[in-house]
Formats: C-alpha cells, sequence, structure tokens
C-alpha cells in the first residue's frame, strides 16, 4: 500500500463523489494555516537555504564566499571524519534497533500470556522510555564507571571482569547499545497493544489445524505485527542516527573518535568552529544518508510486511 | 483465554512460573539503575569510591541533596524550564489541533496531498533544518533568547498533528453536521464538540510535549549562551562540568531533575499508553 492510498483509506469519505465547499475549503485553509507558515519559513526555506550554504564557505562573520562543490569534496576526500563518524552511527543504529526490537516484542509477548499484575509489570518496564536526556546520561556514565559502576558490580558477581565500557575503543559502541535498551518499554507498549488486536479466532483456528508454539509465532502473530514493527524500525532508523546528548555528555566523542556520532561532528563544525558553510553540507549529506536508509528498508517492505487490506482484494 | 475457572495442566502451571520468573528478572534489571541512583546520591563520598561498590548506602547522607541543589540556581533553572516547557505544550496542543481539525473533519481540494507533506516533515530530521534556522534566528537579535526554543512549537508539530488527526477521523461525522443544523459555527463545532471529545489524545499530545521540552537538550544548547538563562538540562550538563567527580551530587540533582517526569508519568500513566498506541499503531 502506497502512502497516498494509506492517507486516503483512512480519510474515510474519500470515496464519495464530493462537491467541495467554498466556505468549508476557506475556513480549512485558515486553520491550517500556521502549519503552511511554519512549513515554509522552519522546513522549506531552510532546506533550501542549507542546500545553497553548502557551496559556500562561511564563519557566520565575514562574507560567504562560493566554493562550489569544495565542502563536499573535502567532506568525503579530504576530511577522515565525517565517513568515520557516519560508519559509527550506522553500526551502532544497525545494533541497537534491531536489539530493541527483538527485546521489545518478547517483553510484549510474555506480558500478553494472560498473566496478573499485567499494569505493574507495564508501568516498570515503560519507565525507563519516558527518561531521556542528561540526566540519563550522567546517571550511564557513572554506571559504566569501571571500578566503581553499576555495571561491573554486577558482573563481578559472575565473575567476569568487565571492561573500561566508556574508556574503551572497542566497548564504547556497545555500551552505548546496552543504555538503549533500557528504554526497550517504549516500543513493547506499542507492540503489546498490537497483540491484543490480533483477533483470538485466529490462533483457535490455526489450534484446531494442529499448529504448534512456533508456527502460531511465526504465521500468526509475527505477520499480524509485521505493519507495526515496520513502523517502529522506520522511526527508529531515524531517531536512533540522531544520537547526540548521550555521547556529548558521557564521551565527547571519545576515546580516539570511537564514539563520535555524526551529530556530534556536526555541531562542533557548526556551532563550535562556525564552518556554517562545511556544517550544511554534513547535514545534506546526513539527511540523504537517513533518506536512502529509509527508501532501502520501503523497498523491502512488500518482502515481509503484510497489510490485511491487500489481502481482502477490495482496493 | 482459555485459563478462566478450568484448572490448569501441570505443563501451564510450569510455564506460567517460567513466564513470571523471566519478567521478575527483567524487572529488576530495569529498576537497578535507578535503585543505583538512589543509593548513590545518598552516600557520603568517601563511600562513593570504596571498593567493591556496596549496592546499600552504609550510612545515609539527607544533606547531599540540600548540598548539592545550593551549588548552582537551579530554581532558577527550574523556572525557567517550566517557562519553556508550558508555553511550547500550549502552542503545540492549541495549533496542533486546529490544523489537524482541518486535516480530518473538513472537506477541502488537495486535504490528502498535503497530508503527504506533513507526514514528510515528520520524517526530516530537525538538524537539516537548523544551521539556516539559526542564522534567521541571529538576525532577528533572539539568539540567547526562549524565542528560538517556543516559537516553533506555534506553527504546529507534524507529530501531534498526525496523532490528533487520526483521533478526530474516528469521531462520526454525523455529529458536527448534526451541530451545524442547530446553528453551531463549524469552528464552534470544532471548539465546543470536537475537543472535549478528545480528551484522551490531548491529554497524550500534553505529555508527550511536556516529556520531549523537559529533556530537550539540543537547542537550547546552540540558542542559550548566558547562564540566568539555562534550563536544568543546560544547568545540569553545567554542574556536571564544575563537578565531575562528586557521583553522589551528580545523582542528587539528576534524580531530582527527572523527578517530575516520574511523578507525571505516574499520575497520568494512561495517557502516556494510550499516545503511544495511538502513534505506533499503522
Amino acid at each position: 500500500m502506497s502512502l497516498a492510498q494509506f492517507v486516503k483509506n483512512q480519510g474515510g469519505f474519500a470515496n464519495l463523489s464530493i462537491s467541495y465547499k467554498r466556505g468549508e475549503t476557506l475556513l480549512a485553509w485558515a486553520m491550517i494555516s500556521p502549519w503552511v507558515a511554519g512549513f515554509l519559513l522552519l522546513t522549506a526555506f531552510p532546506m533550501v537555504a542549507s542546500l545553497a550554504l553548502s557551496f559556500y564557505k562561511w564563519n557566520i562573520i565575514s562574507t560567504p564566499e562560493y566554493v562550489g562543490l569544495a565542502n563536499y569534496h573535502k567532506l568525503f576526500f579530504s576530511d577522515p571524519l565525517p565517513m568515520h563518524s557516519l560508519k559509527i552511527t550506522v553500526i551502532f543504529s544497525l545494533a541497537s534497533i534491531p536489539l530493541n526490537i527483538v527485546f521489545g516484542l518478547v517483553i510484549a509477548m510474555l506480558l500478553n500470556t494472560n498473566i496478573r499484575g499485567l499494569a505493574v509489570f507495564r508501568t516498570i518496564y515503560y519507565l525507563p522510555a519516558i527518561l531521556s536526556g542528561v540526566a540519563v546520561a550522567i546517571l550511564w556514565q557513572w554506571i559504566f564507571s569501571s571500578d566503581f559502576g553499576l555495571l561491573n558490580t554486577a558482573l563481578r558477581i559472575f565473575g567476569i571482569e568487565g571492561p573500561a565500557w566508556l574508556g574503551s575503543k572497542i566497548w564504547v559502541l556497545p555500551a552505548f547499545v546496552i543504555m538503549r535498551l533500557w528504554s526497550v518499554g517504549g516500543g513493547m507498549i506499542i507492540y503489546l497493544a498490537g497483540l491484543q488486536a490480533i483477533p483470538t479466532d485466529l490462533y483457535e483456528a490455526a489450534e484446531i489445524d494442529g499448529a504448534n508454539w512456533w508456527q502460531r509465532i511465526f504465521r500468526i502473530t509475527l505477520p499480524m505485527l509485521s505493519p507495526t514493527i515496520f513502523f517502529q524500525l522506520i522511526t527508529g532508523v531515524i531517531f536512533t542516527m540522531q544520537i547526540f546528548t548521550e555521547t556529548f555528555i558521557m564521551t565527547n566523542g571519545g576515546p580516539a573518535n570511537a564514539s563520535l556520532f555524526y551529530l556530534l561532528y556536526l555541531y562542533r563544525q557548526a556551532f563550535q568552529n562556525f564552518k556554517m558553510g562545511y556544517a550544511s553540507a554534513l547535514a545534506w549529506v546526513f539527511f540523504l544518508a537517513i533518506l536512502l536508509l529509509t527508501i532501502i528498508l520501503f523497498a523491502t517492505a512488500k518482502f515481509w510486511v503484510y497489510y490485511e487490506a491487500e489481502s481482502e482484494g477490495d482496493n | 483465554m482459555s485459563s478462566k475457572g478450568v484448572g490448569l495442566s501441570a505443563r501451564q502451571i510450569i510455564s506460567k512460573i517460567f513466564v513470571y520468573a523471566i519478567l521478575a528478572i527483567g524487572s529488576i534489571v530495569i529498576l537497578l539503575p535507578l535503585q543505583w541512583m538512589i543509593s548513590t546520591s545518598l552516600k557520603p563520598l568517601s563511600h562513593v569510591f570504596r571498593f567493591p561498590p556496596e549496592f546499600w548506602p552504609r550510612e545515609i547522607v539527607w544533606q547531599n541533596y540540600p548540598d548539592a541543589l545550593t551549588q548552582l540556581p537551579f530554581d532558577l533553572y527550574f523556572a525557567n524550564t517550566m517557562f519553556i516547557v508550558v508555553l511550547c505544550l500550549l502552542g503545540e496542543l492549541i495549533v496542533s489541533s486546529v490544523v489537524a481539525y482541518a486535516f480530518s473533519r473538513l472537506r477541502w481540494r488537495g486535504r490528502n496531498a498535503l497530508f503527504i507533506v506533513v507526514l514528510a516533515t515528520m520524517m526530516l530530521p530537525r538538524q537539516v533544518t537548523l544551521i539556516p534556522e539559526f542564522i534567521v534566528f541571529r538576525h532577528l537579535g533572539m539568539i540567547d533568547t526562549f524565542w528560538p526554543l517556543i516559537l516553533p512549537s506555534w506553527f504546529g508539530n507534524p507529530f501531534y498533528i498526525f496523532l490528533l488527526r487520526q483521533y478526530f477521523l474516528t469521531h462520526s461525522r454525523e455529529l458536527d453536521q448534526a451541530a451545524v443544523i442547530d446553528g453551531c459555527s463549524r469552528f464552534g463545532v470544532f471548539w465546543r464538540i470536537t475537543m472535549p471529545m478528545s480528551k484522551p489524545v490531548l491529554g497524550a499530545v500534553a505529555i508527550f510535549s511536556f516529556q520531549f521540552h523537559w529533556n530537550d537538550f539540543f537547542r537550547p544548547l546552540i540558542f542559550l549562551l548566558d547562564q540566568d538563562k539555562y534550563t536544568l538540562a543546560l544547568g545540569l550538563r553545567f554542574f556536571q562540568g564544575t563537578y565531575g567527580t562528586e557521583w553522589n551530587s551528580l545523582m542528587a540533582v539528576s534524580l531530582v531533575v527527572m523527578l517530575p517526569l516520574i511523578i507525571v508519568f505516574f499520575f497520568a500513566q494512561k495517557y502516556f499508553i494510550q499516545g503511544v498506541v495511538f502513534t505506533g499503531y499503522k
């Protein structure tokens, strides 16, 4: 199902033959005018402006100097850091997003087994998902402390001497992945709602047909949840790639740039070095990278995302 | 589904115990960081660096809290944060609802096409537009004021427009039409019928907005310079830079900064969960 079709189907009365009323149209435009203004002033214009700026050299005080593709050339060929930071940002996302989805699904499935105390468990698991920002970053910096931190103290109970986490080039990315797993409850809530919406007669029919537990999971539960999972994947890519506060607070990109996520590098170029042209080029490359990832995911959707409406064949 | 009334088989009992055990262990793992935070915040500094670390404080020092919180003007940071958060929240609630109403309850040409633009902007990483935005606010002389943090909220937030639209679409159109026949204006329908009927989703938007602006760090970092204008997030970061290894004080202040959010969560959990469900579904 295309996005346009999705929007249209949801409109409800899209199929009626419509005669638009003039008064209603005018009122509608009046009502959406703040958004239109915001779109033009805060999205469309800045996007064009940042594209234009990316061909200039400008330190915000001097007059901008046109440099053609020099910023892009530097970004791809002479400055090693943009591609390095894009690479670690993608690696981090590729580890963090699927793990969050899998753990979120497993917890949701466990919660969806008619247990008592569902509300209590749901509250506990969901709580960390509402917390983020500087306070959480400081808390996890302390948890990852190699000698006095919670994680290594807990590992010592099992006789394991943990690494230096944030001080280790190898372990710093896994540390960020672990930290993000703490807020797995955000996705879990959504999967739980999705699970509760699956009609039980599907399972009853499967049981009569002799389907075992695994078959029910892989033939009913996961296909029915696939649109939800897909939505989580898309938003997950966009939000996870934008990791900034944690690295700014906990490691400032270190050690040896091992946690220099893309936005941290962009922030430094734009707001510490005031290289506005170069930073604009960085921003556009970031935007295109996310767009590319999103397009790839959308292209894979037809192989694994199941939409009920399509099989009913009524469109 | 099938367990009501009838006795459970041994296999069902074992699998139940298994499920509870995993959920309980998971809950402990989830709560442990918060326990660690509270425990550290109450220890004397000398005990924080005792090896091996203790899970429970041997000696409880409540004084850590007032001591830490008076090192910097956190009351001022709190007031600044509340000011920004409340104005952003009002803007997002009012404007996004008005816009969402036009996208769901009114019929006009181009409605669906424009809504796709709304969805597309929802997907846009804000950093692409940030640099020109910064330059514009600089030209307007608004750097180091609260305006760059508040104004964008009054242009409607695509994510909340999406949420509200989805909810408004579920209302029946007959009600609107009946009200119009009874002489209610179109805007009157929005204000007196649609809005009161949408309390759950409005609650969810309010809470998301509060949560986002309370936690926000990136934009205040860029637009605010003067320490008197700091938000709690900036103040906390400044505190960390100054008292970097006093982990008991750091944990105390961090916990206090998190607390309003945790309190709101416990009182309005219903709205949180409903809101998340509205979003994540389709």
